[in-house]
């Protein structure tokens, strides 16, 4: 937000609306993701601790959520995606949002410190820090790899959960980062493709605005390529196993197919039939990221059975 | 029975009342709950404070008589 905005308030602000500001649908990702960052470390945690834990983790991403939101609010005015969210929409001032989110991002961090320990909260302060100030707010409207960049944001819920239990990072916390920082382009990009009015008219230096829909077609498979490696070399260390890597290779082999054609049809296909493969390619990613880190819940599930690893 | 009526900014942000007020005794739930747990653990309760505290320092059992305190 460059200057002084106000948006026409409309109404009493309810619970609800500020619950709205730290983006519900978001954080139930991260909630999961972190969820099985924690429980597939080889370390257990008592069970208050991991709810805690989860807990905090998932308010200090709302938090980003709402210095995002209070950031953003004058292109989310703009976007037919966004213009219903609460400070554009008028239900709460771009200054409350603001300050929510600095007052739950420093309950987040500290109460995690307090619950698990200092280097899972300042892995959280960062990841707070890095969605708000270096993705919002520098990298967002500056160039078009801002996805690729700001995606590293939501790529930490799960190593943040590893850090719960363990303490520090690891080879196997560093592939859940990279399976979700590699997943985020074609995730957003396919996204990108069908909500291309939305983009432009915020001014949003999206891929598909600066280097054109057929670059964006060529980048979400080349991404998808690079994601594949980084899906089965996860598979094969200590947090995967049989079951694991037959999913991975699954659930690549889907998105690969779908990767490959979006890249081979022309726009004009494309608007033909409304987008339909790209749209079916957005809803399968989000498959895709439940169903491999669900992989990795069940393999640890049958360890615990003496079946599951590479043991 | 009250002995006033309710202001109508009352009725108005009930739900905001309501869902603070809710949200407040969770947290306090929730601390309670980490406070017994981390206590009936044993995690450590005290931390360096100038003076020498052999139970601090794992290295040295705590009833040992052949430590390595200077």
């Amino acid at each position: 937000m460059s200057d002084v905005q106000a948006y026409q308030q409309s109404g009493e602000a309810q619970f609800g609306d500020y619950v709205a500001l730290l983006k519900p649908r978001v954080m139930s990702l991260v909630v999961f993701t972190a969820l099985v960052g924690l429980l597939v470390a080889p370390v257990g945690v008592h069970p208050v601790v991991g709810f805690a834990a989860i807990l905090f983790i998932a308010l200090g991403a709302g938090a980003s959520g709402a210095l995002n939101m209070w950031w953003d609010a004058d292109i989310d005015a703009v976007m037919n995606r966004t213009k219903t969210r609460p400070v554009p929409a008028g239900k709460v001032q771009a200054g409350e949002a603001l300050g929510l989110g600095m007052a739950l991002s420093g309950i987040a961090v500290v109460m995690l410190a307090l619950s698990a320990n200092l280097f899972a909260a300042g892995l959280l302060a960062f990841t707070i820090f890095f969605y708000a100030v270096v993705y919002s707010m520098w990298l967002k409207r500056l160039t078009p790899q801002n996805i690729v960049i700001g995606g590293a944001a939501g790529a930490f819920p799960p190593m943040i959960g590893w850090a719960v239990a363990t303490g520090g990072v690891s080879v196997e916390s560093a592939l859940m980062f990279g399976l979700i920082f590699m997943w985020t382009p074609p995730h957003f990009w396919a996204l990108a493709l069908f909500m291309k009015e939305d983009y432009h008219k915020a001014g949003v230096p999206m891929l598909t605005v600066t280097h054109g829909r057929a670059e964006t077609r060529r980048q979400i498979l080349i991404y998808t390529v690079l994601l594949a490696p980084v899906s089965i070399w996860a598979a094969l260390t200590t947090i995967g196993g049989p079951f694991t890597l037959a999913v991975a290779i699954a659930l690549n082999a889907i998105f690969l197919k779908g990767a490959y054609d979006i890249w081979k049809r022309p726009e004009a296909q494309a608007e033909g039939d409304k987008y339909a493969v790209e749209k079916k390619f957005f809803k399968f990613s989000l498959a895709y990221l439940f169903l491999h880190f669900a992989a990795f819940l069940v393999e640890a599930l049958l360890k615990t059975y003496g079946l599951g690893g590479w043991a | 029975m009250s002995f006033r009526p309710d202001h109508e900014l009352h009725q108005r942000r009930f739900s905001r009342n309501l869902g603070l007020g809710l949200t407040l005794v969770a947290f306090v739930v929730l601390v309670f709950a980490l406070t017994v747990v981390k206590v009936t653990r044993g995690d450590p309760m005290q931390a360096f404070d100038h003076t020498v505290r052999p139970e601090l320092d794992r290295a040295v059992p705590a009833t040992g008589t052949g430590g390595t305190q200077p």
